[in-house]
């Protein structure tokens, strides 16, 4: 489970400096099947880019990483969904899922309000929620497992034209190739504004002690013995 | 730190055990059933491996997509090529009546093709996309004569593997599988829209692979060469692209 943990983790930020550096190639993006330089952007990156038929109002041109930046995008894939795939059977298996599902009294607006007021108090947590999670995290990590990443995969996918070919729907429901890979660039911004904040919380709540437990899988008790 | 018992002993080494005995299988099946690509080593081997062989067994026989012609570009983008040489532009002058395409390798019949010759195999066409690496894409009309049916005239032989392309442009060059080759949708384009295929687009020549990445479809095609043995072009890894550390299967 930490494993894929860290996997996921090593993978995800290959796959963010890597995606970063391919939409330098043509920062514009579109909505629909088509789009290209003819064709009206939905909008575009005021950036130069690191291709020269890209006219982006800069002279400038950027290095041009395409080669291995592909290359490790595509492999950093696939270590995140194999790493995915032994998270679920796992999770599935043992019942972590269910520590992440929020409780159903938890499904309402004064949960999350009262949650969100202890955040910004810097209440401490009270006893259930030391040993498990409250409600906005519970309501992150599910939002992150299993609405971000299957999106990030799918809207991927859905750029492929052999995989496109075998599914059409694939690209089709989310109104073509061209805004799958809009939806992609969103997603992974908002995959993106959750590693902050996780890593901020992980901060506020003591860096070094959750950074134990989360490599070695053992949280030690005050007064307890190392 | 909790002892290490006899138990979580055995239990990994057959977790381990299990481990190498299926990736040596793995390995196996994929060499068996040809699922590594040329470029299926190095550091980034078992990424374009594992694409390449999910896409074809999961993806093969599936035909492209197609589109309506209402979807077809109004303004297609065609990218930018290098100025042509003299011995295109001379070509060009004379409407490409000379235009060659030599095919060769392993193959019973070599062959010297006029765009006439193919044209008089038989057309075929498409509404497909260009999808390139880059991220934009076009939908075209695309009217050429499929690979397959040049592959047949040539009589190719039962050892072949993979087919070679090779553009006039310089140290331009690609190669596919033979399940590419032989797909319907894999063109020997000469028209685009209804018209003749414009030089900036790829005319008079350029091999259309509309289930993979824009760069796999060639401008300028004049050489087809079947083989049995990919490591005899270039560095081996079945693709000039390949060299630049571009993924040798395009599908993605």
């Amino acid at each position: 489970m930490r494993v894929t943990h860290w996997l996921t983790f090593i993978a995800f930020i290959a796959l963010l400096v890597t995606g970063g550096l391919i939409v330098i190639s043509h920062p514009r993006f579109y909505w629909g099947e088509v789009g290209n330089v003819n064709t009206k952007p939905l909008f575009v990156i005021p950036i130069p880019a690191s291709r020269g038929t890209v006219p982006t109002g800069y002279k400038y041109e950027m290095p041009d990483e395409n080669g291995w930046s592909r290359a490790l995008h595509f492999e950093a894939a696939w270590v995140a969904v194999l790493a995915g795939l032994v998270y679920g059977i796992f999770g599935l298996w043992s019942g972590h899922f269910k520590n992440l599902i929020p409780a159903r009294r938890d499904w309402n607006w004064p949960a999350y309000r009262d949650r969100m007021a202890k955040y910004l108090r810097r209440a401490p947590p009270n006893g259930a929620e030391e040993r498990s999670y409250n409600v906005l995290q519970r309501t992150a990590y599910v939002v992150v497992i299993f609405v971000l990443f299957p999106l990030m995969i799918w809207t991927g996918l859905a750029m492929s034209p052999s995989f496109t070919a075998a599914f059409p729907a694939t690209a089709a429901l989310v109104g073509g190739r061209q805004s799958a890979r809009t939806i992609h660039f969103f997603v992974s911004w908002l995959l993106l504004l959750f590693l902050f904040v996780h890593v901020a919380m992980v901060a506020l709540s003591g860096f070094r002690s959750r950074m134990r437990a989360m490599i070695t899988g053992y949280t030690r008790k005050s007064g307890e013995r190392p | 730190m909790n002892p290490i018992t006899r138990r979580r002993l055995i239990r990994g080494g057959v977790a381990a055990v299990a481990g190498v005995a299926g990736l040596a299988a793995a390995d196996r099946l994929a060499k068996r059933y040809g699922l590594i690509p040329p470029d299926g080593s190095g550091i980034y081997g078992p990424g374009e491996t594992l694409t390449y062989a999910c896409q074809r067994l999961l993806t093969t026989r599936t035909p492209a997509r197609e589109f309506s012609r209402s979807m077809i570009s109004k303004n297609p983008f065609a990218n930018a090529v290098a100025p042509p040489n003299d011995a295109f532009k001379r070509l060009a002058a004379a409407g490409f009546k000379d235009w060659r395409l030599v095919v060769d390798g392993t193959v019973a019949h070599p062959l010297s093709l006029s765009l006439a010759d193919l044209k008089a195999l038989g057309l075929h066409s498409q509404i497909t996309e260009v999808a390139c690496e880059e991220g934009w894409s076009y939908i075209a009309e695309w009217i050429g004569t499929p690979l397959s049916g040049v592959l047949r005239e040539a009589g190719v032989l039962p050892q072949t593997r993979y087919v070679v392309y090779t553009s006039t442009e310089e140290d331009a060059w690609e190669s596919i599988d033979m399940q590419d080759a032989g797909d319907p949708h894999t063109l020997l384009t000469m028209g685009m829209n209804d018209g003749d295929l414009p030089v900036p687009f790829g005319g008079p020549l350029r091999l259309r692979l509309p289930r993979q990445l824009g760069y796999k479809s060639l401008k300028y095609i004049n050489r087809i060469t079947a083989t049995d043995n990919i490591r005899k072009f270039g560095k081996g890894l079945g693709g000039v692209d390949a060299e630049y550390g571009y993924a040798w299967y395009a599908g993605i």
